[in-house]
C-alpha cells in the first residue's frame, strides 16, 4: 500500500484584513493610526458586518479613513462625528455606526457632542485615537497634550497656568450612565495592540447587543510632530503618556461579560 | 521549532522600522540597498538560518499592513493516509 | 380636507409630517419652539425619529447624518440658532444633500429679542455658511403658505438634492389662521442609490464635501453652479397685485408683504396707482420679472423688517433704471400699514411732483 508521508506546508497565518481597500495610507511612517485602522478592520471582518457598517470620519489626520475602509462612509464637520453618527443610527437602528476620531476632534471642539452622545447612550461605537497633539495641522497643542510637552503652539512646553490640564476623556465619559463600555488601550507594543484588538471587538459587540454607548481610547504616537523616530516614539508613549493616561477598563456594564 | 516566513509589500512599506525593532529573531532588516517608489528603504526578511517562526509579531505592529505571515504546519497523519492540514 | 385654525409653527410641523418627514433634530429657541414640541409627540406617534439635540450645532450635524441615509429630514430654529448652524449647512450643501431647514426669524443682531424680524435675509440667501452656494429660500406670508411651502420645500430639496430654507418671521410662526393641511403621504420606501445604508450588494458609497485636488473641487463647484443656474431659471415664485397700471411698485415679502398689501389697498382707495410685488422665493429672487416691471413704473419702494437687505437685490434687479426707495423697521417691530401708506404717499407725491 502506498504510504503517504505528510509534507510540511506553509499556511498563511496573518494577512491584510478583507475590509481594507488597497489604498496606500497617507499617514507618516510609524504612525499608529495605521495599526488602529487594521484592528478596526479585523474586528469588522470577524463580525462579518462590512456591509452593515457606516463609518463617520472626523476632521484631522484620519479624515481620509473613508478611503481605507470598504464600507459606506461620510465625513463629519470637525468634532461633530458623534452628532452625525446619532443622526445616522437613529434612522438606521439596525446598522453598525462607528465614529473614528482623533483627540483634537473629540476632546477639543467635539467635547460637547461626545459627552451628549454618551449621556444619551447612543448605540454607536467610537474609536478615539489619542496622540496628544493636532497631527494634521502640524503638531499643535491639544487638550490631551501633557503638561510640559513641547508642541508648535506650546513651544516652551505646555504650561498649566495658561492652558490648564490634559483631559482624561475615558474617565470623564465613564461617569455617564448612558455608557456601556469605555476603555483605554495603547498601541505602543505588540502585547498592548493585541489587547486593543479585543477591546475594539468587544465595543462593536456592545453596539450589536444595544447595551449603550461604547468607546475605545487608543494611546497612539505621532512620530513626525513629536519629532521622535517611530520606534523611540513608542517608548516615549510608554514613559510619558501611560502614567497620565492609565490603560484600563473605565466602564464595563455587567452584560458585556456575556458577549 | 515550527518554521515560518513573511512576505513584505515593499511598495507599501514606509521604512518605519517597527517590525525590525520588535522581531524576536531579529531577521527583519531595512533594505539599505534599495528604495521603493515612495523613497523609503523597505523592510526585508533576511533569514538564511530560517529562524523565523511565523510568530506574526511584525505584522501585529506594522502600521501599513505590509506583512503577510506564513507558518509551516506539519499535517497530522490522518488514519486513512490523506493529508489533513491542521492549524 | 377642511380648514382649521392653526398656529404657524404647528402647521409647518404637521405639513412636514404629511410630506413624509422621517427624522427631525432641533433645539428649543423662541419663536419656533412649538414646532419642536409638537413634533416631539407627533413623530413618536408615527414611530419616526425625533431628537432634541444639545445645541443647534449638534442638531444640524444630526440632520447631516440623517440626510446621508436619503430620508426626508428637517430642523427648525431662529436667527441665533441659524447662525450656529451655518457650518453644518455648508457641509450639507457641499455634500449635495437634500435637506429642509425652517428659520423663524427674530430681532437681532446678537441675542436681539424674540420679536419678528427679517434680519436673516443676507445670512440665508447669500450662501449657506462658507463657500459658493445659495440655498433655495421660500418666504411664506401666511399660515396657509407656510403649509404649502413646507410641502414644496421637501419636493424641491429632493428634486435638486439641495438645501431649502423656509424663512418666515416669528409672527408667522406664532399667529393662528384658518388653513388647510395636505393629505398624509407615507415616507419613501426605497432610498436613493447614493444613500448610506451599508454597502450591501453594491460598491461602498462615500458622502463628503472634501475634495483635496483643486481640479476636483472646481469641478464639484461647477456642477453646483450649473444646478443653481437651472434653479434660478425655473423656480422663482412671487405674487403681484395691481401692477398693470402701477407707477410706484412696492416690494415686500412675509409679514412685511401682508402689511404692504393693506397699505396698497388704502393707497388705491386714495387714487394712487400703486402696485405690489411679493417675492415668495427669496432665492432664486424674481429678478427677471422685477426688471420688466421696473421698465413700466416710476419708482420702487422696498419695505422690510430690517435695515434693508432685500433692498440690495432690488437694486441689482432694477439696475439703476429707476429710483429704489426703502422703508424699514428694525428691532423686531412690525411696521403698521399706516406707516407704509405714509411712506408710499411721500415718495409717490415726490415722484409725481417731478414727473
Amino acid at each position: 500500500m502506498l504510504q503517504v508521508v505528510a509534507q510540511p506546508i506553509m499556511q498563511t497565518v496573518y494577512q491584510r484584513p478583507e475590509c481594507l481597500t488597497d489604498h496606500h495610507t497617507h499617514y507618516c511612517p510609524g504612525c499608529t493610526h495605521g495599526i488602529a485602522h487594521r484592528l478596526l478592520a479585523e474586528a469588522i471582518d470577524e463580525l462579518g458586518i462590512r456591509t452593515q457598517t457606516v463609518l463617520v470620519a472626523p476632521v484631522g489626520c484620519s479624515v481620509f479613513v473613508y478611503d481605507y475602509f470598504n464600507v459606506d462612509a461620510c465625513v463629519a464637520a470637525h468634532g461633530r462625528a458623534p452628532a452625525m453618527a446619532t443622526g445616522l443610527k437613529r434612522v438606521l437602528p439596525d446598522r453598525m455606526v462607528i465614529t473614528y476620531q482623533g483627540d483634537g476632534d473629540l476632546v477639543s471642539i467635539g467635547a460637547g457632542e461626545i459627552l451628549h452622545a454618551a449621556a444619551r447612550g447612543e448605540h454607536i461605537t467610537t474609536i478615539f485615537v489619542n496622540n496628544a497633539v493636532y497631527g494634521m495641522t502640524g503638531g499643535q497643542m491639544a487638550p490631551t497634550t501633557l503638561v510640559g510637552q513641547k508642541t508648535t503652539s506650546s513651544a516652551q512646553g505646555r504650561s498649566v497656568s495658561s492652558t490648564g490640564y490634559p483631559i482624561r476623556m475615558s474617565e470623564l465619559l465613564s461617569s455617564l450612565d448612558g455608557t456601556a463600555y469605555i476603555v483605554r488601550r495603547s498601541l505602543h507594543d505588540p502585547a498592548s495592540i493585541r489587547k486593543a484588538k479585543k477591546a475594539i471587538l468587544t465595543a462593536l459587540k456592545v453596539q450589536q447587543a444595544g447595551l449603550g454607548f461604547g468607546m475605545v481610547e487608543l494611546l497612539s504616537t505621532c512620530p513626525t510632530n513629536w519629532g521622535i523616530a517611530p520606534d523611540k516614539a513608542l517608548e516615549w508613549l510608554e514613559t510619558n503618556m501611560l502614567p497620565y493616561y492609565p490603560v484600563g477598563d473605565y466602564k464595563v456594564v455587567p452584560e458585556v461579560a456575556a458577549l | 521549532m515550527t518554521r515560518g516566513m513573511i512576505s513584505i509589500d515593499a511598495e507599501r512599506c514606509k521604512g518605519c522600522q517597527l517590525c525590525s525593532t520588535v522581531c524576536p529573531q531579529q531577521v527583519i532588516h531595512m533594505a539599505s540597498d534599495c528604495l521603493n517608489a515612495k523613497g523609503y528603504h523597505p523592510a526585508a526578511l533576511i533569514d538564511p538560518e530560517q529562524l523565523c517562526t511565523g510568530c506574526a509579531i511584525c505584522a501585529v505592529i506594522c502600521p501599513d499592513i505590509c506583512i503577510t505571515v506564513y507558518r509551516e504546519t506539519v499535517p497530522k497523519q490522518a488514519h486513512n493516509g490523506t493529508q489533513e492540514a491542521v492549524r | 380636507m377642511t380648514r382649521e385654525l392653526l398656529k404657524g409653527n404647528i402647521a409647518i410641523a404637521e405639513a412636514a409630517v404629511r410630506a413624509g418627514l422621517e427624522a427631525y433634530f432641533g433645539y428649543p429657541i423662541t419663536p419656533q419652539t412649538e414646532l419642536l414640541e409638537y413634533l416631539s409627540v407627533r413623530m413618536n406617534e408615527l414611530n419616526r425619529v425625533f431628537l432634541q439635540a444639545e445645541s443647534e450645532v449638534a442638531a444640524i450635524n444630526m440632520v447631516y447624518g440623517a440626510a446621508c441615509t436619503g430620508v426626508r429630514v428637517m430642523t427648525s430654529s431662529s436667527s441665533p440658532g441659524i447662525s450656529l448652524m451655518q457650518e453644518g449647512l455648508s457641509y450639507i450643501a457641499g455634500a449635495n444633500l437634500p435637506c429642509v431647514v425652517v428659520d423663524m426669524m427674530r430681532g437681532g443682531p446678537g441675542l436681539g429679542n424674540i420679536l419678528p424680524s427679517q434680519g436673516d435675509y443676507f445670512q440665508i440667501t447669500r450662501s449657506a455658511g462658507h463657500g459658493d452656494y445659495h440655498p433655495i429660500v421660500l418666504a411664506p406670508a401666511s399660515v396657509q403658505e407656510a403649509i404649502d411651502f413646507t410641502t414644496l420645500a421637501f419636493d424641491l430639496a429632493d428634486q435638486y438634492r439641495h438645501l431649502v430654507i423656509l424663512a418666515a418671521d416669528g409672527q408667522i410662526g406664532q399667529m393662528m389662521e384658518p388653513a388647510e393641511l395636505p393629505p398624509m403621504t407615507e415616507p419613501r420606501k426605497t432610498p436613493p442609490e447614493w444613500a448610506l445604508r451599508g454597502a450591501q450588494d453594491r460598491p461602498r458609497n462615500v458622502i463628503s464635501s472634501l475634495f483635496m485636488s483643486g481640479e476636483a473641487e472646481e469641478a464639484h463647484n461647477i456642477a453646483i453652479q450649473k444646478r443653481l443656474r437651472k434653479i434660478k431659471k425655473t423656480e422663482p415664485r412671487w405674487q403681484e397685485y395691481n401692477t398693470d397700471d402701477a407707477q410706484l411698485l412696492v416690494i415686500a415679502y412675509g409679514s412685511a408683504g401682508r402689511v404692504a398689501y393693506s397699505a396698497l389697498e388704502a393707497a388705491r382707495a386714495n387714487g394712487l396707482k400703486v402696485g405690489l410685488m411679493r417675492p415668495q422665493t427669496l432665492w432664486p429672487f424674481p429678478e427677471e420679472r422685477l426688471s420688466e416691471l421696473a421698465d413700466r413704473v416710476e419708482m420702487c419702494l422696498v419695505v422690510e423688517m430690517n435695515a434693508g437687505q432685500m433692498l440690495e437685490d432690488v437694486r441689482l434687479a432694477t439696475g439703476g433704471q429707476i429710483p429704489v426707495q426703502f422703508y424699514g423697521r428694525m428691532g423686531g417691530i412690525v411696521p403698521s400699514s399706516e406707516e407704509v401708506l405714509k411712506a408710499i404717499e411721500t415718495h409717490y407725491n415726490h415722484a409725481a411732483h417731478h414727473a
